[in-house]
């Protein structure tokens, strides 16, 4: 029982940082319709600014860890909305009035370029951090097994939960949430009223990319190492999680998240940890095939 | 930015404000990732600073994207016009004579001045700047004395002469005339590529005909090839049993995951079977007993040219039964006419199956899935024949791999692996035999010249390692192609079937890829 919470307690800290990758996913799936290949590239390039910028704010001296944490959440942040919106520009704008694969083959090749670009500028050497932020509480206690919540692991949980509410608030407040739906149900005549569309599209890519900067910061903290190629699976992972929770649909994104870590933890601490992937991929698989419009989406209608 | 004609200063202007712009961004792009680059250290990451890469890279953005704005963008006269014109029936003007000839001057100086520093690396670009306007010009005289001609069939005809009489002629000239040609490298080399090619017109069939998006391809070859590996090494079977066995293996799971996909369509279609294709390659690597895991299947057996294996010693060989001096070449060029056979074999079933009620089926598919089934089409076999067709083919590839190669491991059938065929058959322009095949002769060769960029290393210094830099430039490479053509090389292509006469199709008319 206390096993079980115990991993309860670890799934909902990893599915956390999944939700928040899986919003820059649905995000864009249902603004243009296309899988962002790169987006799991960038949550690994918002990682890599992470550490960078942390190893930087504290060779210049500021040792306070919260004040250091929020400097190097706000650069990230900063930063990597920069590549989201630069990967948007260069490899999909050009190509939105193109068949449909196209953007899909840039998309692979923009994940190709992210991923050799951090391995030839930062070395493949995976990166170690210290533990920055330690100790927790004891949750439970059952015979000699202690259940834990680390304070990691609540920093997470808060740092998701506010982040998503800030987020619902942009959607469904906003104008630019507004030109954003808008764009979603009907492009053109979104543009026919007066939205800009590019631009809509662009800072789609860019309030997603921030997301991922955070998942980023959140796992290097969590994991406390890093390396140029926990993009590509963390990202299918976190597509599973946004097609699962019902694609285009925010807090289907959070709840896929959350069901993609538990699972993954579970099968992680109860069957066999090198199959893990295997269990995500055919979850993956499975979801697709039987609920494509997934649990909080709409079914779609095909036109004739 | 400014519209082309407006007068200089305005243009310079918008020009410098945009390039600026650019070079703002960079930098912040790169000033972390970049400019800063962590080292390992024993008291943990320290990080250390490098400012003049940094001001290069922004450099290069900032400078390029000015000139490219003040000549080519903006400019009223376009600095590429000239170029692009060398490829066209039109006239030329003045202006085109004068940066043609300009550019070969400054190219001819170059080349002189290099030589005279001793700069290999500048020389050669300048020959092959040299050389691009000089084969423009050629092409551009060929088509005007003889406009009429069929150079499409010209050309097929000549690369097919080349691929059949390649290793022969240039294995008799060497003996005869001990030249010290790197033969050895220049099979391996063609082999991979009609590998390439054999893979891609297989993916072909999948993507191009029945525009079914697959991103799991590599599952079928490595499906292939360790079914190949594990019947020669465990019951010594000969390369002839097994590769027709590793294509059917092939097939078989073409078929059984290809049943679950059946509903889905476009990108969730390539989603499943990329996860397909990685639960694939993580059951290889962790079910030890079978595959031995990680460590691969080694001493896979090459294969035999009718039972008179390829070897020094022993009576019954291949060179003893002719009774030729041994030479490991012979088997190498055995091994290019294998895959030769198959690659061909490949094309030809595809090419005649585009022509019977399946291979019409698939096409119809790929237009209009509705309509096909309303038509009566069954869209389920049709469907698991395309993923059946492609399958056998990449089976038998993987076959073909595995006896080449003697040792396969999981490491060969990876994503990337996945997206390079992809990307082979995208950009050759997806239905195209002819652009897939050069599309896999420019990527393979391509990526295989980066390995051998001495020249590269007098740019960046010695520390510079072109092999790092391979997978990068091979995804720049992949994006700056489909955004400059994204219907691929040969854009074009006759219909299977017409009535009357048959008339080339752009491809922008065709839907491929939608379903």
């Amino acid at each position: 029982m206390a096993y079980f919470l115990q991993q309860l307690i670890n799934g909902v800290a990893l599915g956390s940082i999944y939700g928040l990758i899986a919003i820059g996913y649905t995000m864009v799936y249902g603004i243009i319709g296309m899988i962002n290949f790169a987006h799991g590239d960038i949550f690994m390039v918002g990682a890599f600014i992470a550490l960078i910028a942390f190893l930087a704010v504290l060779s210049i001296g500021i040792t306070m860890i919260p004040l250091a944490l929020l400097i190097v959440l706000v650069i990230a942040m900063g930063l990597t909305a920069v590549w989201g919106w630069t990967v948007e520009r260069v490899a999909y704008r050009p190509l939105r009035d193109s068949f449909r694969l196209a953007p899909l083959i840039t998309a692979i090749g923009m994940s190709i370029v992210l991923q050799n670009f951090i391995q030839v500028a930062q070395g493949a050497r995976v990166k170690p951090l210290q533990p920055v932020i330690t100790g927790g509480y004891e949750f439970f206690k059952d015979g000699d097994f202690t259940v834990i919540i680390s304070n990691i692991q609540i920093l997470i949980v808060v740092t998701t939960l506010v982040l998503m509410t800030v987020f619902w608030l942009i959607i469904s407040r906003t104008a630019l949430g507004r030109a954003q739906r808008a764009c979603e149900q009907d492009r053109l005549m979104a543009s026919l009223s007066g939205v800009d569309v590019d631009r809509t599209i662009s800072l789609t890519f860019v309030l997603g990319a921030a997301l991922a900067a955070v998942a980023g910061l959140l796992y290097l903290l969590y994991y406390g190492v890093i390396d140029f190629y926990i993009g590509f699976v963390v990202g299918i992972k976190a597509f599973t999680a946004a097609v699962f929770g019902g694609i285009g649909s925010l807090p289907g994104a959070m709840l896929g998240g959350l069901v993609i870590g538990l699972i993954e933890t579970f099968w992680s601490a109860y069957f066999t940890i090198e199959y893990k992937d295997v269990a995500a991929f055919s979850m993956l698989a499975v979801v697709l095939i039987f609920f494509p419009t997934g649990l909080l989406g709409r079914p779609e209608v095909e036109k004739v | 930015m400014a519209e082309p004609g407006t007068s200089f200063g305005p243009r310079l202007k918008s020009a410098l404000a945009d390039s600026l712009l650019a070079g703002i961004i960079a930098f912040a792009l790169f000033s972390l990732v970049l400019g800063l680059r962590t080292e390992d250290n024993v008291t943990g990451l320290t990080l250390q600073p490098r400012p003049v890469l940094l001001g290069v890279a922004v450099g290069i953005v900032f400078f390029g994207r000015l000139l490219l704005n003040l000549f080519v963008w903006q400019a009223e006269h376009p600095l590429t016009t000239p170029f692009a014109r060398l490829f066209t029936r039109d006239v030329f003007d003045k202006r085109d004579v004068t940066v043609l000839g300009g550019t070969s001057l400054v190219a001819i100086l170059g080349f002189i001045i290099a030589a005279i520093l001793d700069a290999p690396a500048y020389q050669l670009i300048a020959v092959a700047v040299l050389a691009f306007i000089g084969l423009g010009l050629l092409r551009r005289a060929i088509v005007q004395m003889f406009p009429d001609l069929p150079y499409a069939r010209i050309f097929v005809a000549i690369a097919i002469l080349f691929a059949l009489f390649f290793p022969l002629t240039s294995y008799a000239l060497e003996k005869a005339f001990n030249l010290g040609l790197p033969l050895r490298y220049w099979f391996d080399l063609s082999i991979l590529v009609l590998t390439y090619v054999m893979l891609g017109w297989g993916l072909n069939i999948v993507v191009g005909l029945a525009g079914l998006l697959d991103l799991g391809y590599v599952a079928f070859y490595a499906v292939g090839a360790y079914t190949f590996a594990l019947l020669a090494t465990h019951f010594g079977l000969g390369f002839w049993v097994c590769l027709p066995i590793a294509g059917a293996a092939a097939a078989l799971w073409g078929i059984i995951l290809g049943f679950p996909v059946l509903r889905l369509r476009g990108d969730y279609l390539a989603i499943v079977t990329l996860a397909f294709g990685e639960i694939v390659r993580i059951v290889l690597l962790n079910w030890t007993e079978v595959t031995n895991g990680p460590n691969g299947i080694s001493n896979i057996p090459k294969p035999t040219f009718f039972g008179l294996p390829f070897a020094a010693v022993g009576d019954n060989t291949f060179s003893a039964f002719f009774g030729l001096k041994y030479d490991p070449l012979q088997g190498i060029i055995f091994l290019y006419y294998v895959i030769l056979v198959l690659a061909v074999l490949t094309n030809v079933v595809t090419l005649r199956m585009r022509r019977l009620p399946i291979g019409r089926a698939w096409e119809a598919m790929r237009e209009d899935e509705i309509a096909c089934r309303s038509l009566g089409i069954n869209t389920t076999v049709s469907k698991l024949t395309a993923f059946a067709t492609g399958a056998l083919f990449g089976g038998l590839a993987g076959g073909f791999f595995a006896t080449r190669q003697g040792f396969i491991s999981p490491e060969s059938f990876t994503f990337i692996e996945s997206a390079i065929i992809l990307a082979i058959v995208v950009l050759g322009g997806m239905g195209s035999q002819l652009g897939v095949a050069i599309a896999a002769v420019v990527m393979v060769g391509g990526f295989e010249a980066l390995r051998h960029t001495e020249g590269l290393q007098s740019f960046f210094g010695e520390g510079f390692d072109p092999a790092l830099y391979r997978m990068l430039l091979f995804g720049i490479a992949l994006v700056g192609i489909m955004v400059w053509r994204p219907r691929g090389i040969v854009s074009a292509r006759s219909p299977s079937i017409a009535l009357g006469e048959a008339k080339a199709i752009p491809t922008d008319l065709v839907n491929e890829g939608r379903a």
